[in-house]
């Protein structure tokens, strides 16, 4: 699947996330489905990690229901989530494969590991706990 | 009765509770899903005896958390 995100969401999303360190930062995505199948992010969302460390993240579900709520009212689709990975490569970790239970969820990673060059990968999972499968996602970030 | 699930009014029968509407609405890995009616969060072990009322407002989220 294709997955478009507008240039002021990625630079919105890491601006938050270098703001974050030492800790994870994460959020929700919300956009729509084309008919064309490509998935356009049409808004992010910028989120509590309660778990405040730098190895994990679990986004507060208050402000998630808040968000998805917000997502309703202005009639976008919830399309998943992203996460920062402030010292590691952006890629799935076997705890975010073991933990990503949504089929239709798109998951967007920043890696921080080199601070000056953030880098945004997405990412389907699907499967069973004892197989879960991992696609990357052709991810483009357009100019408004 | 008219309620509302993830944002969509669906008429349902009266007495369905939120076990029964997860298996209705073929949620996918509903194991793993967590139920919000009217912004606030029911525990699990109560799926099979919260009777939802008209008008109720549904949601299903699932846990997102993670790692490096």
């Amino acid at each position: 699947m294709k997955i478009l995100i507008k240039q002021s969401d990625f630079d919105k999303i890491c601006r938050h996330a270098l703001s974050e360190l030492p800790n994870e930062a994460c959020g929700l995505i919300a956009g729509i489905d084309r008919e064309d199948g490509v998935r356009e992010i049409k808004k992010t969302y910028l989120l509590r990690n309660v778990d405040q460390t730098n190895e994990h993240f679990t986004i507060d579900p208050r402000e998630q229901l808040a968000s998805i709520k917000d997502m309703r009212a202005e009639g976008l689709t919830p399309l998943g989530n992203w996460h920062s990975h402030p010292e590691t490569p952006s890629r799935p970790s076997e705890e975010d494969k073991r933990l990503a239970n949504d089929p239709r969820a798109t998951y967007l990673i920043l890696s921080l590991e080199d601070r000056g060059n953030p880098t945004l990968n997405a990412f389907h999972v699907e499967g069973p706990q004892d197989n879960k499968l991992v696609r990357k996602e052709e991810l483009i970030i357009i100019n408004e | 009765m008219i309620i509302t699930v993830a944002g969509a009014q669906k008429d349902v029968a009266e007495g369905l509770t939120v076990a029964a509407l997860i298996e209705q609405e073929k949620v996918d890995t509903p194991q793993y899903v967590t139920v919000s009616v009217n912004e606030e969060f029911i525990d699990s072990d109560k799926f099979d005896s919260h009777i939802l009322q008209e008008g109720d407002d549904v949601e299903f989220l699932y846990f997102m958390g993670g790692g490096r």
